[in-house]
């Protein structure tokens, strides 16, 4: 399940295992049988470390979800309640543990904290009289968890929102640390770039963690040279934009959570032989992607108009495998022939997923504006025409039609905060008119309330009035390469290929980090914001890598705040450059796109009331 | 690995409570049946194979990780193995007897230091302001919200706390951020005040109406909100949508007793699909162009009204009137909203909106090809107009516009798509047959 993510430069199963050594040791901890009550939120990123399996090893006979009320009568010894410190979970648990003790009270509660134990929780514990019936109260720390062969993720969506919105920290707390575990595993990485409030706080943390545990010297080789802490508000830009790569619209369009994603059914309904019943399956389509599967990991990172090709060739070298059989003629052919079978089916079956997906989104983004008007995808290319002129420059520092349209007609409001705040960080904020006028429509037409969402937006920087006369994104722009006019989608020799034109500034960074370095571009740096800086850390006597002449460095780039799919395809095309001399890995808070990130920063009424 | 299946699928299936699978694939393997199963679980097959092979990991116990993990310098094991020592805020004592490990005399750094290790401390030997202040300082350098969450409250006596805390920024924004989460409401808007936030108090406090579900309720909150020290851009906001809660309160009142009486024809041609209570306010507009579109201009329910009051803009307005109507297949309304006469007296077509889109709102409310093709014929852009015109079938523009573009190709091209006979192949023919026009190829 898990081999792919020891394939890649830096064999992440490590971690992993790390990471299913200390559950067990957990679960041990709680002898007997058991039942696990699950924060649902949790059950995704813990997807990613176990499986049912190993918990029934351990003994877990049940699993529920955490809700009101009593909880659901189960013959185990242990209850384990695994959660998030927040402090309304903490009132649900304590709701179920007092009608719990009426009816058994032989069983034992445990609490596992996922990631930290957080004394307010165990606080309001205490005020619900509850406390005292824990066994156990414990925490999980899952800071980093493999995404990846090459990705790791904290799986922790509201770190922006916390950190440039309510300043709170504690999520760069937990990246250091998690930084510090993964040094503990993978060596002590010498050198560290940053750029940023918070990468230089994350930098600091690490350095003093290190300093307070100088007694113990980290004996391992370094696999990583450099880590690079990259702020998500040095780059505000790059997550509005659409993203064109494969995997980069399937999450735009379906949503990847957790690695997985559900799609409309209607594509993969599979003729059955010998079954009458023609009906259309109903249920959404669950796929998990990831590098396991050989196919997907040769094209996701492709931009989606690369895509058909791509299948169509691994299309015919399968059938061509296929029709091997006709060849096979003796024994041991035929022997070879079959021992070779699952993994052509898997292949095939493989292909026609892909396939499927790959319809789904050409229906979506594929126009023809003369012949077949269809509005879903009239709708994307006006949006991506729209999202391009702004990139570019284009109109800034006007109202936009097309928005003003759109907001006439309702689309989603995220659909138009995206823009609007994409135009805001294109023209280093709008015109007050501007502003005003945009923020009358969207109120008028989704709502008054909507008053804190777009305060929060402004509050994160991402919707502003302009406050000096100076735009400074033109310069950064031609500075860095940001636009490109001949991005090739097939062969791509630029990162531009992923947003079809767009470099994001975020890749832009790391590519001039390793060269020429960030000492050629100091006046853009200067426009961003947050300190850049540089430190090392030292390693003991012995542990310097003797490089051999043409062995690529790695670094370690660590979003804060979340990193969307096309940053990481654009990440892996400069690993895979022949003459880069660089391979990354990737680190982040969170998967992103504009959606969910705006999401985040949104004050929705439904969660207002409990 | 495929015998542990059934007791899975059992597992899965008895328990009464919705259960959940990490790895969906599971749930779907008993949806299937075993036809499909043997062509299409090969790779789940495989999957399932490295599965075991990191089960069998897990026996193999993690050699090579255990030795790293003791080498690093802190570790995963290290909080484990440390588990009995725990970390407890002054008020979380356990009994006498776990107190032994903290008796020392940690100083502030120290305290900090194992709060952070999750091991026991105590606060209390922390007496003077001037001690309780160090501790909080050194808490806010360890960036550790939850050590900080604890210090603070730890420390803050309510008569320092509000000037201490100003000079201390990152404590007080997790004291804030504590206060939002337990929802002491009456407290935080205090310290808010205090420190002179006005802003995020009135936005705070705003906020609260979400909560008020009673309409009228709402609306006083609303007006009680209209006091507060919100940036003159959002006071203008609120005040508008106290105006529109107040008004739609009203409306909702007068057309609920309107429709109940069965003697409004519109009510009992389209009745009212849901209140128009808390509805944004160009949905709100929409409604009086659908129901109250003739009204003067003196009532709460009228368009004009409504769209002086909150400064609604020209294309809004026209926009939610054309789609208002058109949907109630006013197509007379609809020609008005178009008409405007100028100087010599002439009316003509003119929108604020491209025809393009209007067509889009029309085709929406599923016009007639007559009141369509009226409108794409005012389509400026030619190719546009030939696009939306052969979505339409609205071969008269079509037609006309090869002819003003004198395309003599597409004309011809276009003759072989109309029916044989009609009345636009003859008049292709004509065209064709004109000597008069120049054509161009």
């Amino acid at each position: 399940m898990a081999a792919h993510l020891s394939y890649g430069r830096v064999n992440l199963n490590i971690l992993r295992e790390a990471a299913r050594k200390e559950l067990r040791e957990f679960l041990d901890k709680c002898s007997g049988s058991k039942a696990i009550v699950w924060d649902e939120y949790l059950t995704g990123p813990f997807g990613l470390i176990a499986q049912y399996s190993l918990l029934k090893e351990h003994e877990v006979e049940k699993m529920f979800t955490l809700k009101s009320g009593r909880l659901p009568s189960a013959d185990v010894k242990n209850i384990i309640f695994f959660v998030r410190p927040r402090l309304e979970l903490m009132d649900i648990i304590a709701e179920n543990v007092f009608s719990e003790d009426k009816l058994h009270s032989s069983r034992e509660f445990h609490i596992l904290f996922v990631p930290r134990r957080s004394m307010l929780c165990e606080q309001r514990l205490k005020e619900q009289g509850v406390l005292g019936s824990f066994i156990n109260i414990d925490e999980y720390i899952l800071d980093l968890i493999p995404y990846d062969g090459d990705l790791l993720s904290m799986e922790y969506e509201s770190a922006f929102r916390e950190c440039y919105l309510e300043n709170d920290q504690t999520s760069l707390y937990h990246t250091a640390k998690g930084l510090m575990t993964l040094q503990a595993l993978y060596g002590t990485i010498p050198q560290i770039y940053g750029k940023g409030e918070c990468a230089r706080h994350v930098a600091n943390m690490m350095l003093r963690m290190k300093r307070e545990f100088a007694g113990s010297q980290n004996q391992i080789l370094p696999v990583f040279d450099t880590l690079l802490l990259l702020d998500r508000n040095v780059d505000l830009l790059t997550p509005l934009a659409t993203q064109l790569t494969y995997e980069g619209l399937i999450d735009e369009i379906y949503g990847i959570n957790n690695g997985y994603v559900k799609l409309p059914p209607e594509k993969f309904a599979q003729k059955k032989q010998g079954e009458a019943s023609k009906d259309l399956p109903t249920e959404p389509k669950k796929l998990q992607l990831n590098s396991a599967e050989e196919l997907y990991a040769e094209i996701r990172d492709k931009n989606f108009n690369a895509v058909g090709a791509a299948l169509s060739k691994k299309a015919k070298i399968i059938s061509a495998a296929f029709e091997e059989r006709h060849n096979a003629k003796t024994v041991g052919e035929i022997k070879q022939f079959v021992s070779q079978l699952p993994h052509m089916q898997a292949a095939r079956s493989s292909l026609a997923n892909h396939t499927s997906i790959a319809e789904l989104i050409k229906d979506i983004t594929s126009t023809n504006l003369y012949l077949s008007l269809v509005s879903a995808s009239e709708a994307f290319f006006d949006n991506l025409t729209v999202e391009q002129e702004f990139m570019t420059g284009v109109d800034t520092d006007k109202v936009n039609t097309y928005i003003e349209d759109c907001i006439a007609q309702k689309d989603p409001l995220i659909k138009i905060l995206r823009l609007v705040c994409m135009q805001s960080v294109c023209n280093n904020g709008l015109k007050q008119k501007v502003f005003d006028y945009y923020k009358r429509e969207i109120l008028q037409t989704y709502g008054y309330e909507h008053i804190l969402t777009l305060n929060n937006l402004e509050k994160g920087g991402l919707l502003k009035p302009q406050t000096s006369s100076r735009n400074n994104y033109p310069t950064i722009r031609k500075t860095l390469k940001l636009w490109m006019e001949d991005a090739n989608e097939q062969n791509p020799n630029d990162i531009s290929y992923v947003y079809s034109g767009y470099a994001p500034l975020s890749i832009r960074l790391t590519q001039v980090l390793a060269r020429p370095g960030w000492r050629s571009i100091e006046e853009v740096l200067k426009m961003l914001p947050g300190p850049h800086f540089e430190e090392r850390q030292q390693l003991p006597a012995g542990l310097h890598k003797k490089r051999q002449q043409g062995e690529n460095r790695t670094t370690l780039v660590f979003f804060l705040g979340g990193v969307t799919y096309a940053e990481i395809a654009a990440l892996r095309f400069l690993s895979q450059m022949e003459d880069s001399g660089m391979e990354y890995i990737i680190a982040t808070t969170k998967l992103i796109n504009g959606t969910t990130w705006i999401k985040s920063l949104m004050d929705r009424p439904e969660c207002q009331t409990p | 690995m495929m015998k542990s299946k059934p007791d899975e699928e059992d597992y899965w299936n008895s328990s009464k409570f919705k259960a959940f699978t990490f790895d969906d694939e599971d749930d779907e393997f008993s949806r299937l049946k075993e036809s499909k199963q043997a062509v299409n679980s090969i790779r789940r097959l495989v999957e399932e194979d490295d599965d075991e092979d990191d089960v069998e990991k897990v026996s193999w116990s993690g050699e090579p990780v255990g030795r790293k993990t003791k080498t690093g310098s802190f570790q995963f094991s290290d909080s484990l193995s440390d588990s009995s020592v725990r970390l407890y805020a002054p008020e979380l004592r356990k009994p006498k007897s776990e107190y032994k490990d903290y008796v020392s005399d940690w100083s502030p750094e120290e305290t900090v230091h194992r709060m952070q290790q999750g091991k026991a401390v105590s606060l209390e030997k922390f007496r003077s302001l001037q001690d309780k202040l160090l501790l909080l300082d050194f808490s806010i350098s360890a960036h550790d919200g939850n050590v900080i969450t604890a210090v603070t409250l730890f420390t803050i006596t309510f008569t320092v706390l509000f000037r201490e805390l100003e000079s201390r920024q990152t404590a007080l924004r997790h004291f804030i951020h504590y206060l939002t989460e337990t929802r002491d409401q009456r407290l935080l808007l205090e310290l808010l005040r205090a420190l002179g936030r006005t802003e995020d108090i009135a936005l705070l406090q705003y906020k609260e109406h979400l909560s008020i579900a009673d309409e009228n309720k709402r609306r006083d909150f609303l007006k009680s909100c209209l006091s507060l020290p919100f940036s003159p851009e959002d006071s203008a906001h609120v005040q508008d949508h106290y105006t529109l809660l107040e008004r739609q309160i009203i409306i909702e009142a007068t057309d609920r007793q309107a429709e109940r009486g069965g003697k409004v024809e519109i009510f009992q041609k389209f009745p009212r699909r849901a209140s128009i209570l808390n509805m944004p306010l160009i949905t709100t507009l929409y409604y009086c162009c659908f129901y109250h579109y003739t009204e003067s201009e003196g009532t709460y329910s009228s368009p004009l009204n409504v769209r002086q009051t909150f400064r609604i803009s020209e294309k809004q307005f026209f926009v939610t009137a054309l789609a208002a109507r058109a949907k109630l297949k006013a197509w007379v309304d609809v020609d008005a909203l178009f008409t405007s006469r100028n100087w010599l007296g002439f009316t003509r077509k003119k929108s604020p909106l491209g025809f393009h889109r209007v067509v889009d709102i029309l085709q929406k409310n599923s016009a007639p090809t007559q009141v369509l093709q009226e409108y794409v014929g005012l389509v400026d852009d030619a190719e546009l107009r030939i696009s939306l015109a052969q979505k339409h079938k609205c071969h008269d523009i079509i037609i006309n516009t090869y002819r003003d573009l004198k395309d003599r190709q597409q004309l011809l091209g276009y003759r072989g798509k109309v029916e044989r006979g009609s009345v636009e192949e003859r008049k292709i023919n004509e065209l064709l047959d004109n000597p008069q026009i120049r054509w161009k190829n």
